[in-house]
C-alpha cells in the first residue's frame, strides 16, 4: 500500500505548496481590468474568426470597451446581439443590416460542361490554377474551398456540385468570398431583390456553349429595368440595387438561361 | 574551475538552442525584434535558474530520499507551471506591452522543452547545488544569447533581398541552422 500512497501524498503536498504559492502571488499582482470587457466578450459569438478586423472576440471586445470601434462592426453578431453589447456600454447601436453570401454562378455539374477530367489536387486553388475542369473560366470549380473555409458549418455541396449557403447560419464573414480563387461570392444585404447568377465575360454564343445558365447578354433583363442593367462585356450588370422595382422582377426573370434571379430561395415563385 | 567550464559550455557549447535544439519553438516565434527576443530571454532565464534551483531540492530532498525517481517528469513539470504562471502575472503586471509582445510565447514557456531538458539533464548528470544553479542560469543566458543574435539577424534580413520562395519561416531556419553550424565550432573547446 505504502507504494501507492507515498507517491500521491507527495504529488498531493507539492501541488498545494505551488498553488498556495500563485494564489498568494496572484493576490499582490492582480492587474485591474475593467468588468466590461468580460461582458462583451461574453455577449460576442465567440467564433474568433478575425472578420472585424481584431485578433479575435477578446481583442474586438477590448477594442469596444475603449470606444476604438463600434458594437456592429461585428459582422457575425446579430442586430440582437449588438442591441445587447450597445445597452451594456451605454451607446446606441447603427442599423444593422443582415447580409448573405451568394454564389454568382448556376454552373452545376450537369449545366456546365467539362472541359476534360482533372485528377490533380483537389482544392480550387489547385484547380484553378491549370484552368479547372470546366470549358467555363469563370465559373465554380466545385471543390469546395468555400465550404472548407466557412467557419459556421453555414456551406455545403449540393449534388449538382455548386456550394450552397444556409441562410441561417450564414453571418456574412466573408471567408468563402476569400476563399474563392475565382471571387465568385459576394456579400448582399438581404432586403435585395435579384442578383445575377453568371461572372462568365465570354461572348453570349461561347457561353451558351459552355454552360446551359450562363448569362448569354441577350439583353432581356437590360430591356425590362434599363435604369438598373446594363449589359458590359457580355454580362448583365445590376449597376444599382436600390432602382429595381419589385414590379418588374417577373419581367426580369424571364431570362432564357435563368442566370438572373432572386436572392433568396424562398422568394422565387 | 569546475563552475566556470559548467558555466562556459551552457552558455557557449552545448547551448540548448543550437546544440541540443531544445526551446526552438520561443526560439524562431519570438525572434523578429531584438527587444522582445531580449525579454524572452530574460524571462526564459529566471525560470530556467528558479527551476535548477526548486527542481534540484524536490529532486534530492524528496525523490531520491523516497525512491520517487519516476516522479521526477511529473513533479518537474508541476515546478515548471507554476513559475510560468508567476512570470506572466509579473510580466503583465509591469509591463502590459511586453505582455502583448510575447503573446501566446509566454505560457508556452511551460511546454518549451528547454527547460524540461534542463531540470532532466541536471538530475541525470548528478549535479551538486551550486552546480545545478550554475547550469541553470548559464543555459539561461546561452538561450537568450542564441535568441538574441537570431533577432539581430532577423532585424538585418527584412532589408535583404531575399528571394520569394524563401521569404518567413524559410529563411529563419536556414538561418538557425547556419547558426547551429557555428557555434558547433565551440565543441571540444572544453574537455
Amino acid at each position: 500500500m505504502m507504494e501507492v500512497f507515498v507517491p500521491v501524498i507527495t504529488m498531493g503536498i507539492l501541488g498545494l505548496l505551488f498553488s498556495l504559492g500563485l494564489v498568494f502571488a496572484f493576490r499582490k499582482l492582480r492587474v485591474y481590468e475593467d468588468p466590461k470587457i468580460e461582458e462583451v466578450s461574453e455577449m460576442l459569438p465567440q467564433a474568433n474568426c478575425g472578420a472585424c478586423g481584431y485578433a479575435g472576440c477578446r481583442a474586438f471586445a477590448e477594442a469596444v470597451v475603449k470606444g476604438e470601434t463600434t458594437p456592429e462592426s461585428c459582422p457575425v453578431s446579430d442586430a440582437e446581439g449588438v442591441k445587447q453589447i450597445a445597452e451594456t456600454l451605454g451607446v446606441t447601436a447603427a442599423e444593422v443590416v443582415k447580409k448573405l453570401a451568394r454564389l454568382h454562378c448556376r454552373g452545376t455539374h450537369e449545366a456546365a460542361k467539362d472541359r476534360g477530367t482533372y485528377l490533380g489536387i483537389s482544392t480550387c486553388d489547385a484547380s484553378h490554377l491549370v484552368g479547372g475542369n470546366k470549358q467555363c473560366s469563370y465559373g465554380c470549380l466545385h471543390f469546395g474551398d468555400c465550404v472548407r473555409a466557412c467557419p459556421f458549418d453555414a456551406l455545403y455541396m449540393s449534388e449538382e456540385g455548386l456550394p450552397v449557403v444556409i441562410e441561417d447560419k450564414c453571418t456574412a464573414c466573408g471567408k468563402c468570398v476569400e476563399a474563392c480563387p475565382r471571387n465568385l461570392f459576394e456579400l448582399h444585404p438581404i432586403s435585395q431583390g435579384i442578383i445575377v447568377f453568371c461572372r462568365s465575360l465570354d461572348r453570349g454564343p461561347v457561353s451558351r456553349k459552355v454552360c446551359k445558365n450562363a448569362c448569354i447578354a441577350c439583353g432581356i433583363c437590360a430591356r425590362a429595368c434599363p435604369e438598373a442593367i446594363i449589359i458590359e462585356n457580355n454580362l448583365a450588370i445590376i449597376t444599382d440595387y436600390k432602382k429595381i422595382d419589385p414590379e418588374k422582377i417577373p419581367e426580369i426573370e424571364k431570362c432564357p438561361t435563368d442566370s438572373i434571379g432572386r436572392l433568396k430561395k424562398e422568394d422565387e415563385g | 574551475m569546475e563552475l566556470v567550464a559548467i558555466f562556459i559550455s551552457a552558455i557557449l557549447i552545448n547551448n540548448f538552442v543550437l546544440y541540443y535544439f531544445l526551446g526552438i519553438c520561443p526560439f524562431l516565434g519570438v525572434s523578429k525584434k531584438i527587444d522582445s527576443a531580449f525579454s524572452m530571454g530574460l524571462a526564459v532565464t529566471f525560470v530556467m535558474t528558479i527551476t535548477a534551483v526548486v527542481s534540484w531540492v524536490i529532486n534530492h530532498w524528496i525523490l531520491i530520499p523516497h525512491e520517487l525517481d519516476y516522479l521526477k517528469i511529473v513533479s518537474f513539470i508541476l515546478v515548471i507551471a507554476s513559475l510560468v504562471q508567476l512570470v506572466e502575472m509579473f510580466i503583465r503586471k509591469i509591463s502590459p506591452p511586453l505582455y502583448q509582445a510575447l503573446g501566446i510565447y509566454l505560457p508556452l514557456i511551460t511546454t518549451n522543452c528547454a527547460i524540461m531538458g534542463l531540470a532532466l539533464l541536471a538530475a541525470l548528470r548528478d549535479y551538486g547545488f551550486v552546480e545545478a544553479v550554475i547550469f541553470g542560469f548559464g543555459s539561461g543566458l546561452g538561450f537568450t544569447l542564441a535568441i538574441i543574435i537570431m533577432a539581430g539577424i532577423r532585424e538585418q534580413l527584412d532589408l535583404a533581398e531575399v528571394p520569394e520562395p524563401l521569404k518567413g519561416a524559410v529563411i529563419a531556419l536556414i538561418v538557425a541552422g547556419i547558426l547551429a553550424l557555428a557555434f558547433n565550432g565551440f565543441i571540444g573547446m572544453i574537455k
